[in-house]
C-alpha cells in the first residue's frame, strides 16, 4: 500500500541538480527530484512522466541512478523500489529486420 | 477513512474524473489496485485522438473532448500532453479498403462530423512519406494524437495537487451496500472505505467488483500491443489508421514513432499478465513498411502489451446503477477511452455531484443489454 498522501517534505533544490542521470533522454538529478515532488512515487511512474530509461540503451545506464535519487526522496531504502519493466527487443532493431520472420509471397 | 466520492481505479478515467471532482472542492479518494498510476490501458494504448471511425453512440463524447477540452488539456493539467490537431488519415489499398473505409466516412458524415473520402494521389499531398501503394484514405481534418502517458499523469499531478488523495496498490475486494445504497469499499488488505458515492473505472476488473453488488457488465479482456522505434527528425503530425486497423499510430514530440498492432491473434492471448507476442510486431512491421517504405531502416526499441476491456457492444458503460444507488460505473472501454476520456472524467464529475451532465448519457446505461 503506497499512500500517495504521506508527508515527503518540501523539494529543496540542491547544487547538483542540473547533473544529465538518464544520457539518452537527458534527464537531470533535479527532474527526478521534483517529479518525485509531484507525486511520482515509483520507478515506473518516473519513467512514463518523464522518459528516463526510455532511450537507446533502455535504462542500462541509468536505472541504478534513477532508483537512488527517488528512494532519497521518498526516505525509503532503494530495494524498495522495484525496476520498471523491461521491454522487448533486447538491442534496437530495425524494422526491415525484425520484419522478416517471414518472407512474404510474391 | 471517508470522502464524498471514492473513484476505484487510478487509470486516466479515474483520475480525470477525480480531477473535476476536486476541482469543485469535492473530497476525494482514488484506489489504484497495482503499484502505478495508470498501469492499464492509458499507459500502454496507441494515443489516438479520433472522431472517425468511432460508433455513432461515442462520437458526442469524441465531439466534445476535441471541441472543448483537448486543446486547453497542457495548461489546465501544468503538464504537456503533446496534443496534435493534424488530422486522421485511414489507409486502404484495395478495393474491400475502400468499401470499409467509405462505410465508416458515410457514418460519421451523417453524424456532422467533417470526415471525407480522398484518393491516394491527395493522401500524398498530406502525408508525402505515403507509397504508391496507398490508393484511397478517409481524412477527418480535426482528429489528432496525444500522449497518454503524459495526459495520464498530468491528471493525476493536477488532482493530487488540487487535493484529491490517492492509495497505490491498494486493491478493491468488494463493494458493500449500507441501507440500500453502495457505501463501503472493502480491500485486499482489509481496509474499509466509505464514500457517498462510488466510481468504478477499473478496466476489465470492474467486471468482478460490479458483481460483488449484484450488477454484470458483459466486457472481456482483449489484448493489445505497441512499439515505439528510436527518435527520428519530424516528419507528419497526423494520426494514422488502416482500413484492416493491422496498424495505426503517430511520430511523437520525442521524435519516436509509436504503433499499435493487431496480428488477429489478440483473441487468443494466454490470460494473466499481458506479453507482446512473438508474432504481432513483425506482422506490424510489414504493414508499415508497405504503407511507409521510409521507415524501414528505422529501429524499434520497445514494445509493450495490455488489456482492453472489451465491452459487448464496442462501447463503455457510463451509467448510475437503479438498484444500487451511489454506484456509477465507467468501464468497457473497449480500447477507445483514451481520446474520450476528458469528457468522460468531466460527465462522471457531474453523475457524482447529481448535475445535469453536458451529454446524453442514455446510450452507455449499464442495463442496455438485455
Amino acid at each position: 500500500m503506497n499512500d500517495r498522501n504521506r508527508k515527503i517534505g518540501e523539494y529543496i533544490p540542491a547544487p547538483d541538480d542540473d547533473v544529465i542521470v538518464c544520457r539518452c533522454e537527458e534527464i537531470t538529478k533535479g527532474e527526478i527530484r521534483r517529479a518525485v515532488h509531484d507525486g511520482m512515487f515509483t520507478l515506473t511512474e518516473i519513467r512514463r512522466y518523464l522518459r528516463t530509461g526510455m532511450g537507446l540503451c533502455q535504462g542500462q545506464t541509468c536505472t541504478r541512478l534513477v532508483k537512488g535519487i527517488v528512494a532519497r526522496e521518498l526516505g525509503i531504502r532503494p530495494n524498495e523500489l522495484r525496476e520498471a519493466t523491461g521491454r522487448a527487443p533486447m538491442r534496437p532493431i530495425e524494422m526491415c529486420i525484425l520484419a522478416k520472420d517471414k518472407e512474404e509471397k510474391e | 477513512m471517508n470522502a464524498e466520492v471514492i473513484i476505484v481505479g487510478g487509470g486516466i478515467i479515474g483520475c480525470a474524473a477525480a480531477y473535476n471532482l476536486a476541482k469543485n472542492g469535492t473530497s476525494v479518494l482514488v484506489l489504484e489496485g497495482s503499484e502505478n498510476i495508470g498501469n492499464g490501458g492509458s499507459s500502454r494504448n496507441g494515443g489516438g485522438v479520433r472522431q472517425s471511425g468511432r460508433d455513432p453512440r461515442e462520437l458526442p463524447l469524441a465531439m466534445y473532448a476535441i471541441k472543448h477540452i483537448w486543446k486547453e488539456l497542457s495548461d489546465m493539467l501544468d503538464t504537456d500532453v503533446e496534443y496534435y490537431q493534424h488530422g486522421n488519415l485511414r489507409l486502404g489499398s484495395t478495393q474491400k479498403h475502400r468499401q470499409i473505409l467509405e462505410g465508416l466516412t458515410k457514418r460519421g458524415a451523417e453524424y456532422g462530423l467533417d470526415v471525407r473520402m480522398i484518393d491516394g494521389y491527395e493522401a500524398r499531398q498530406i502525408n508525402p512519406y505515403l507509397s504508391e501503394e496507398v490508393t484511397c484514405a478517409s481524412w477527418c481534418p480535426t482528429d489528432g494524437h496525444a500522449n497518454p502517458l503524459m495526459a495520464t499523469m498530468g491528471y493525476y499531478k493536477m488532482a493530487r495537487r488540487l487535493g484529491a488523495h490517492f492509495i497505490s496498490g491498494e486493491k478493491v475486494k468488494e463493494l458493500r451496500k449500507i441501507k440500500g445504497a453502495a457505501r463501503q469499499v472493502v480491500t485486499e488488505s482489509g481496509n474499509v472505505y466509505e464514500g457517498d458515492k462510488i466510481i468504478v473505472a477499473a478496466g476489465y476488473d470492474s467486471r468482478f467488483i460490479a458483481s460483488t453488488v449484484g450488477i454484470d457488465i458483459p466486457m472481456q479482456p482483449v489484448l493489445l500491443e505497441t512499439l515505439v522505434t528510436e527518435a527520428a527528425a519530424p516528419m507528419f503530425w497526423q494520426m494514422l489508421g488502416t482500413a484492416d486497423a493491422d496498424f495505426y499510430g503517430h511520430q511523437t514530440t520525442h521524435g519516436s514513432f509509436v504503433f499499435g498492432l493487431n496480428s488477429g491473434y489478440e483473441p487468443y492471448a494466454k490470460p494473466g499478465k499481458p506479453f507482446s507476442s512473438s508474432i504481432a510486431a513483425s506482422a506490424a512491421c510489414r504493414g508499415i513498411m508497405h504503407y511507409f517504405p521510409s521507415l524501414a531502416d528505422i529501429k524499434i526499441v520497445r514494445s509493450w502489451a495490455g488489456w482492453m476491456d472489451s465491452c459487448a457492444d464496442h462501447v463503455p458503460v457510463i451509467s448510475t446503477v437503479e438498484e444500487v444507488p451511489g454506484l456509477i460505473l465507467a468501464c468497457g472501454f473497449s480500447g477507445h477511452g483514451f481520446g474520450i476520456s476528458p469528457a468522460v472524467g468531466l460527465l462522471l464529475s457531474q453523475l457524482a455531484l447529481e448535475q445535469e451532465t453536458v451529454l446524453d448519457l442514455s446510450a452507455f446505461r449499464y442495463n442496455r443489454f438485455s
